[in-house]
């Protein structure tokens, strides 16, 4: 899993009907200071994280996890949201 | 999963038969402002987009899950049509 920050939002009208009422939510993967690692990317959100805040997300077939049994066609997805952290190196 | 935008097609007469009636679209990654980057990809397309559209696309494993692909050899599939991004 992954730490990023929330940075926005995605409204699809037309999508897989297993997508339907899972939110898309728009991530940047941030390193522990909380600067920004890579590309933004579209995630489901699995935990009702909001625009700003700090979470996890994981990548992968097991981004569909959280909404069994539906299978929603996801790769990545917020499964948690940071109170906070703390690295000692 | 990335936005990308539609900016062709592929046509292929010999492929793998799970493959057949597939639609094969051309994508390219697109930043959340809609600026162009990265290298263009083929994506299976499950919700009738078209050239131009910027769309949704799922990414390895998780794009079998996608409608009629749960046995089809694919790593990319576009499952949505992007409306709007808002970013904060």
């Amino acid at each position: 899993m992954q730490l990023a920050r929330v940075v926005g939002t995605v409204v699809c009208s037309v999508k897989n009907l297993r997508l339907s009422s899972v939110p898309l939510l728009m991530i940047q993967p941030i390193a522990r200071d909380g600067a920004d690692v890579g590309r933004p990317l579209v995630a489901t959100d699995a935990a009702g994280a909001g625009v700003g805040e700090q979470v996890f997300f994981v990548r992968g077939r097991e981004a569909a996890f959280p909404f069994q049994p539906v299978e929603v066609p996801t790769d990545a997805s917020i499964v948690g949201i940071v109170d906070h952290w703390d690295t000692s190196a | 999963m990335i936005l990308a935008r539609v900016v062709g097609t592929v046509v292929a007469t010999r492929k793998d038969e799970r493959l057949v009636s597939c639609k094969l679209l051309v994508a390219r990654p697109v930043s959340p402002d809609g600026q162009l980057e990265g290298t263009h990809l083929v994506a299976v397309d499950t919700v009738d987009a078209g050239f131009g559209e910027t769309v949704l696309i799922v990414s390895g494993s998780s794009a079998r899950m996608a409608d009629g692909l749960a046995q089809s050899p694919v790593d990319a599939a576009i499952v949505g049509i992007v409306d709007t991004v808002s970013m904060a």
